[in-house]
């Protein structure tokens, strides 16, 4: 932080006070936020207040059947969103379903994002054989096609539970960060901060998670973001194929038995409906955080209307008028200004 | 030339990474050949069984090292093996019969979302605030959507419901493949639904990128310069600003058609479509290995050619990589 701080704040007993700071900005941030990273934030929220508490305010056990039952029912009062051809709850499925996609989805943008960092940050600040090395495993890595290999692998593994789901999405999902963050580090590398750091006596590793690491935060998060978004959709595709865990409730699962089962054929869209419908929305709140995340990074990419300037819309596109300006008010100035 | 000699090294290893990671996959996963074709003929003599393992290359004799360099010569010579699933059929000729339905269809249907996206992103980024670019973040919807469920809704809403279109298989029944003109439009009308999922889904991603980079473009000094000549808005728009932006998805368009092939695979399975994916799908659900080894190969193989195409095309539209070689 120390590059970014003002020059008089890293005092030692301002220790405490720094903290606050970081705090308050923090806040700032949050609600510098722009208005689409802010509603996928919210929606992002919910999903995960859904996950940690689905399984506790599910109305039925997902996985409980109606003997007598050969048909999915439509949605009813003591079935708000239905049954499936067997009886189950298709709200309770969703409920504790939620869980399982979530979890996933945060577990392998974690280790994923972990994974890029190491290398990307490695690869850039190093330079060199090892980065020519860690460039050549990022880009093959990138070309191996993912989805293919994914149901080759995940066919023939014995358990195919969250964690081991998660560390083989991560092994595939890394190379795009790894190649961005390695982009920034290696432009970072080359700033006055960073040689001010070295000539301190300031050790690689020091630099890198001290100096460099703090500039990266938003591509970071970016990149957790996207691989979030990556390996839900992924995950959702691969539990579809019928290569998941097929015991547990999870969005794919769900989509897997309904297709199964002939959902569609039977016009059962309660059934097939809500998973698809949530797992969007879920990938939609991704999507709108990371273009908040990358207006943070580039103002120019905001959405801004046509502005009005003195009786004419004027667009961003359009060059840049020579007409008065809304701040200029300056008496006599107006007038040598054509309009 | 450092760039040059530097990207062929990529492709060379990356060739020999995809091919050893295609000799390990069936060393490495439980199941095997030969057990298959034993559960699906039983009465198989021992003697037929050892040349079975010859043709499929399990239990070989030699050390691995020498079944890996076999196994590279075949690769070379262009024999990957005969297929489990389709006993004699060769893996090539199986390849040859579904790759060309993949291609056309995913193929046609990538170039239509890459320019339709593209010019939609231009337009967005040109009327800037306007009704496109507030629209846009609803196309990111369909992005996000999990694909095979849009292509399950597609298929409810035109093909169950309405009755429009023909889902599943890739012609009629009781036509044959062949060069006539009621086998075509009987393809052509299957392949209207898989287009259109595919097109819908993966547009906004070309949107997306094209309005980004062309706002940034749009700033730029040139772009002003050639509004201030008085040149006429379309010419500033496509041959100033849009020509410029277009580099980073020109990339993203060539290495997109590489992975034509491995996309294609849950689209294939909705709909019953008789590509590569598909092929692939149940060389995995019945251990065909040979196949399956074989379709990797070419996915991995055409992935590698659309980034060499790529890299070239990016060499000559873009002055500044032939520079950055030097530093």
């Amino acid at each position: 932080m120390s590059a970014l701080a003002a020059p008089a704040e890293p005092l030692p007993g301002g220790a405490e006070q720094a903290a606050a700071a970081v705090v308050a900005r923090r806040g700032a941030m949050l609600r510098r936020l722009p208005g689409k990273a802010r509603v996928g934030a919210v929606i992002l929220g919910l999903f995960i207040l859904v996950a940690i508490i689905g399984p506790w305010i599910a109305p039925y056990d997902p996985s409980a059947t109606i003997p007598s039952q050969a048909l999915p029912t439509a949605p009813s009062a003591s079935h708000l969103l239905g049954t499936t051809a067997t009886g189950q709850d298709v709200l309770s499925q969703l409920l504790v379903g939620t869980r399982s996609t979530v979890v996933l989805g945060l577990l392998t943008g974690l280790i994923a994002t972990l994974l890029s960092v190491v290398i990307g940050t490695s690869a850039g600040f190093l330079g060199g054989l090892s980065d020519e090395g860690l460039s050549l495993l990022a880009n093959v890595f990138l070309i191996l096609p993912a989805l293919p290999l994914l149901v080759v692998i995940l066919g023939y593994l014995p358990n195919t539970g969250e964690l081991p789901t998660a560390i083989v999405l991560s092994a595939l999902g890394w190379p795009w960060g790894a190649r961005v963050i390695r982009a920034q580090t290696l432009s970072l590398r080359g700033r006055d901060f960073v040689a001010a750091a070295r000539e301190s006596g300031e050790s690689n590793w020091r630099i890198i998670f001290f100096e460099i690491l703090p500039n990266e935060i938003g591509l970071i998060a970016a990149s957790f973001v996207g691989t979030v978004l990556y390996a839900i959709l992924t995950s959702v595709a691969l539990a579809f194929l019928g290569v998941s865990d097929l015991s547990t409730w999870s969005y794919g699962t769900m989509l897997y038995w309904a297709q199964s089962s002939n959902a569609v054929q039977l016009g059962a869209w309660w059934w097939y409906g809500p998973p698809g419908v949530f797992a969007a929305l879920l990938g939609m709140s991704l999507v709108l955080l990371n273009f908040g995340l990358d207006e943070l990074g580039n103002p120019r990419l905001r959405t801004a209307g046509p502005r009005k300037i003195s009786r004419r819309s004027w667009r961003p596109a359009d060059p840049t008028p020579v007409i008065r300006d809304d701040v200029v008010t300056m008496g006599d100035h107006r007038k040598d200004v054509p309009a | 030339m450092w760039f040059i000699t530097r990207r062929l090294t990529f492709y060379v290893v990356a060739a020999w990474v995809a091919i050893t990671v295609n000799f390990a996959i069936p060393r490495v996963m439980p199941g095997n050949a030969v057990n298959t074709m034993l559960a699906k003929f039983p009465q198989l003599q021992p003697s037929s069984l050892r040349a079975l393992e010859a043709q499929f290359g399990t239990h070989a004799h030699g050390s691995l090292l020498s079944q890996y360099f076999t196994y590279l010569g075949n690769v070379l010579h262009g024999d990957l093996g005969v297929s489990v699933n389709q006993y004699p059929s060769k893996v090539t000729t199986v390849l040859a019969q579904t790759l060309p339905w993949t291609l056309i269809l995913v193929g046609t249907a990538t170039i239509i979302s890459f320019v339709l996206g593209t010019l939609l992103g231009i337009l967005a980024a040109w009327r800037r605030g306007g009704v496109l670019d507030r629209i846009m973040p609803g196309f990111t919807f369909l992005q996000a959507t999990p694909y095979f469920f849009l292509a399950l809704v597609v298929i409810q809403v035109f093909a169950v419901s309405w009755g429009l279109f023909p889902f599943g298989q890739g012609y009629s029944l009781g036509l044959s493949p062949g060069w006539n003109w009621s086998f075509i439009s009987s393809a052509a009308y299957h392949s209207v639904l898989p287009a259109f999922t595919i097109v819908i889904t993966s547009m906004a991603g070309w949107m997306l990128q094209m309005r980004n980079v062309m706002i940034t473009t749009i700033a730029e000094d040139y772009v002003l310069v050639a509004q201030a000549k008085g040149l006429p808005t379309r010419r500033v728009m496509m041959t100033y600003a849009a020509r410029n932006a277009i580099l980073p998805n020109l990339a993203g368009f060539a290495l997109s058609l590489g992975f034509v092939v491995a996309g294609a695979l849950v689209m294939e399975i909705v709909f019953s479509y008789p590509g590569v994916g598909l092929t692939l799908y149940n060389a995995v659900t019945s251990d065909d290995f040979p196949m399956l080894q074989g379709i990797f190969l070419v996915i991995s193989l055409s992935v590698l050619l659309a980034c060499l195409i790529a890299d070239i095309v990016y060499f000559f539209a873009d002055p500044r990589t032939r520079t950055r070689g030097a530093d």
